[in-house]
């Protein structure tokens, strides 16, 4: 469906896409994920052609965009603060899309209704955006990049401005929607939370270039590196050289899966995988801040030497604030990953 | 496709205002075929030119100082307070904005002059010195300190302010430290406008300035009309032009600084009742400004219009219907110009808007982004410059512009001299500045991402400016429309000169009428001021009711 090929986007001296490689199938839903200033809002821009590629080309069903100006190339684009007309009522929104493509009103109406079906506000043809909560403008703005039948919906920061549990709730329906429709999309955003519930493949970006692609799971246990590491969340990381079954940190020599590659790397632990025990064996900690995460405790330990652990606990046997424990690691919760140059 | 858009409003301004203005300096400063540049030296030396430099320079400065202290605290109480009426009142004190010079100078006349309310109440006349023509000035001005710092205003966060006192500093200090450094570009542009609007004053000097005062523009108008010394008055036409230049480089400079990033509110939100007496006692003090400096006028205007000899009545507006009654200053009754300046300003103002909305879609055009990297600054400075050259008009001595016309139009290809056109086109130029000014921020304020929201979905660009930029701007069109209107009612200082005997605009009229003698003349141009009043002051309250909710810059 959708092929880039080397794409890259020049601001003055930095590039915001850096000869990016990158292919969306049919049906496939693909979430470009990073921090902001990442190029990931570019990149929806070069492939709707609203920002024209410093180099690279863009193909689409096989076609070379290069000359195409946005409004031949047949995409939706949800923008991150919706964009809605305000001097339109929500049918007319819905219907732009329709009207360009020179459909008839009996259509258009037909169409317009079962796109608001569709998206949940039906018979709210009449209403003013104005009006519209933030939820209702989401659905409103997906309802019109959805009617004209684009071969390739993306979405900026589809779920960016609402809050935690309509976003969360938002996400399983537009998964369900987007595997009925067929749809396929190409969505950025920089919550791992949404990029993971949403996609069947994440791309990872940082500084203009694709530091990791995989599936939600591929990429959540096995990072591709510190950054994506500590980009989805994981703070212990450190330099580490791995000799045999073990690696030598500066938290002392901590167990790594067998068959892990030798050498200086940089090791991730996940704080499940820090196991508290008494102070007499293992590295010895003390217990820092303690954060009630629902089912788990994530308690902050400052150990005897190295940098600061985060460890995960059963809400039973969290230790108290100031209490000293020895700590060991877990050799299936850690992964050696590339060295930090 | 920026510069095609360019195309009719430059063809306009080289045809109708640089060839004219350049044509007359040129007559002025060519003897034998060469430049006389000597004579500038010349006449910038004579003791009595000096004179009108020096007197139209402090007499702006004066007028600029004067209406800054009087409309500021206008300025807060409309932006910061809500009291009943706010709505009405606001448009009352634009009113004087939109009056055409001439019916301010009248007004003013019949307040402070000979036989004039004051002279009856209390034996005070000030007709014969400088204040008349200062209070005027205010008069005339108040809107645009209102309007412009006003607007700011409330929409500056009061949580702002709240901020600093928070942090310790006293109600004044965070006045000082916040909200005047926010507020100041604004203070200076307005400062700045109604210094360009007093420098270059015509119809009201004229009228109250008597021989005693003038200022250059009303100079330049006595050399080019009475004197026939075209030298002397193109000498001070290209000074005149060279200041007004100076004035609306540093605007653009402060507009620019103002555009800087303010967090903007709802004006809405920001105003409420005044509280304690200190405020009640300046929201007092404001409404009583009103009253006496705005409303007064233009009562006694009225007043006087109606108190014909024989006890108050219409006598005066039944004298304008006939030719006889006017004692053969007209070759028309002058009651006709009402309708010659309904037609001319009509036609004035769909010349304006076609010229100004063309001009203002080419300075909103997105910017070409296909070579960021180079950048266009070459381009980008033709813009500036052209956006400049578009405020002009209201600078340039628009006596030297109608002059200008009666010597550079009336050859073929371009023979306008008997045509109607004429004044209509000299109208139009004054105009468009406003015509562009008010479409300009709208225009701005319209989010390029609308647009590209409308491309994404299938619209062609021309087509998103079609569906996206048009339905928002078109209040905007009819506000322009309005001003451009207005305007064009009470344009003088070119029509004087071009108006045909036979087919008088309003403001004409009332300044032939006051030139003569007697107390029926006086009276008529009372009477046809008031219509130009009311036909205003209408045109302009129907504006209000449509204006965008926002701050524009007139």
């Amino acid at each position: 469906m959708l092929t880039l090929e080397s794409a890259t986007v020049l601001f003055g001296k930095r590039s915001a896409l850096d000869a990016v490689d990158l292919k969306v199938a049919d049906h496939e839903i693909v979430c470009v994920l990073g921090p902001s200033g990442s190029g990931k809002s570019t990149l929806l821009r070069v492939v709707a052609g609203l920002h024209p590629p410093d180099g690279g080309r863009v193909l689409l069903d096989g076609a070379d965009q290069t000359g195409v100006p946005v409004h031949r190339r047949g995409l939706g684009l949800m923008f991150q603060d919706h964009q809605l007309f305000p001097h339109r009522d929500v049918g007319a929104n819905v219907a732009f899309g329709l009207r360009m493509h020179g459909v008839t009103r009996g259509d258009q109406d037909r169409r317009v209704a079962e796109l608001l079906e569709l998206v949940g506000l039906p018979g709210a043809e009449r209403r003013a955006v104005a009006a519209l909560s933030g939820g209702e403008q989401q659905r409103v703005a997906l309802a019109r990049a959805l009617a004209p039948r684009p071969k390739l919906l993306m979405l900026d920061e589809p779920l960016g401005q609402l809050d935690r549990s309509l976003r969360e709730r938002l996400v399983v329906e537009l998964r369900t929607l987007f595997a009925r429709l067929g749809t396929t999309v190409l969505a950025v955003t920089h919550d791992q939370g949404e990029a993971f519930a949403l996609a069947d493949r994440v791309v990872v970006m940082r500084d203009g270039r694709i530091a990791q692609a995989g599936t939600p799971l591929e990429v959540w246990q096995r990072p591709a590196s510190a950054f994506v590491a500590r980009f989805l969340g994981f703070d212990n990381v450190v330099d580490a050289t791995v000799t045999g079954a073990a690696a030598g940190t500066a938290w002392g020599k901590v167990p790594v899966p067998d068959g892990s590659p030798q050498g200086p790397c940089a090791l991730l632990v996940r704080p499940a995988g820090v196991r508290l025990g008494s102070p007499e064996a293992g590295l010895r900690c003390t217990v820092g801040a303690r954060t009630f995460r629902g089912n788990h405790v994530a308690v902050t330990l400052h150990p005897e030497s190295g940098p600061v652990l985060e460890a995960e606990c059963p809400l039973r046997d969290t230790p108290q604030e100031g209490a000293h424990v020895g700590v060991t690691f877990d050799a299936s919760e850690t992964v050696v990953l590339p060295a930090v140059f | 496709m920026r510069l095609g858009l360019m195309a009719v409003p430059v063809a306009f301004f080289a045809v109708f205002f640089a060839h004219p203005v350049v044509a007359i300096v040129g007559r002025g400063l060519k003897a034998d075929g060469a430049w006389q540049f000597g004579r500038i030296g010349e006449v910038l030396t004579r003791p009595d030119i000096l004179d009108v430099l020096w007197f139209t320079t402090w007499q702006a400065l004066a007028s600029t100082a004067l209406t800054l202290v009087i409309a500021l605290p206008g300025a807060y109480v409309f932006a910061r307070f809500d009291f009943p009426g706010k709505q009405v009142l606001r448009a009352v004190v634009t009113v004087p904005f939109v009056l055409p010079t001439v019916v301010v100078g009248t007004a003013f006349l019949a307040l402070l002059g000979r036989g004039g309310f004051l002279d009856e109440l209390a034996g005070l006349r000030l007709d014969t010195t400088v204040w008349a023509i200062l209070l005027a000035h205010v008069f005339f001005n108040y809107a645009v300190v209102v309007r412009t710092v006003g607007g700011l205003w409330s929409q500056l966060d009061p949580r702002q302010e709240e901020a600093a006192r928070v942090l310790g500093a006293g109600r004044f200090a965070a006045w000082r430290r916040v909200t005047l450094p926010a507020l100041a570009p604004a203070v200076a542009a307005a400062g700045l406008m109604v210094f360009l609007f007093t420098f270059t004053s015509f119809g009201v000097v004229q009228i109250l300035g008597g021989p005693a005062y003038s200022t250059l523009e009303v100079e330049i108008y006595r050399q080019t009309a009475q004197l026939l010394d075209l030298p002397t008055a193109a000498v001070l036409t290209l000074v005149q032009f060279a200041a007004v230049g100076a004035i609306l480089a540093v605007h653009a400079w402060t507009v620019r600084r103002r555009e800087t990033a303010l967090k903007l509110v709802d004006p809405a939100q920001t105003s409420r009742r005044p509280r304690g007496t200190g405020q009640w006692t300046l929201l007092g003090g404001v409404l009583l400004t009103v009253l006496v400096l705005i409303l007064l006028p233009l009562g006694v205007l009225v007043e006087r219009s109606l108190d014909a000899p024989g006890g108050y009545g219409f006598g005066y507006y039944r004298a304008l219907q006939s030719v006889e009654a006017s004692g053969s200053t007209f070759l028309v009754a002058p009651l006709e110009a009402i309708g010659n300046s309904l037609q001319y300003a009509l036609v004035a103002t769909a010349i304006a808007l076609l010229v100004g909305g063309l001009a203002a879609a080419a300075l909103t055009l997105p910017q070409p982004r296909t070579d960021s990297a180079g950048g266009t600054p070459l381009a980008e400075r033709l813009v500036r410059g052209f956006d400049a050259l578009l405020m002009l008009p209201l600078g340039v001595s628009a006596v030297t512009v109608g002059f200008g016309f009666l010597i550079t139009l009336d050859k073929p290809p371009l023979d306008l001299r008997t045509s109607w056109i004429l004044v209509p086109l000299a109208q139009a130029l004054v105009g468009v500045p406003f015509v562009v000014r008010t479409m300009l921020p709208v225009l701005r304020a319209v989010d390029g991402r609308l647009r590209e929201a409308a491309a994404v979905l299938g619209a062609s660009p021309l087509r998103a400016w079609r569906e996206v930029d048009l339905p928002l701007v078109r209040r905007a069109v009819l506000v322009a429309a309005g001003f451009a209107f207005a305007v064009s009612l009470g344009e003088f200082g070119a029509t004087v000169f071009i108006a045909r005997p036979d087919n008088p605009t309003l403001p004409v009229a009332v300044a032939r009428l006051l030139g003569r003698s007697g107390e029926l003349n006086y009276g008529q141009a009372m009477a046809l001021s008031t219509i130009l009043m009311l036909v205003c002051a209408v045109s302009l309250l129907l504006l209000e009711r449509i204006r965008p909710d926002r701050s524009g810059e007139f």
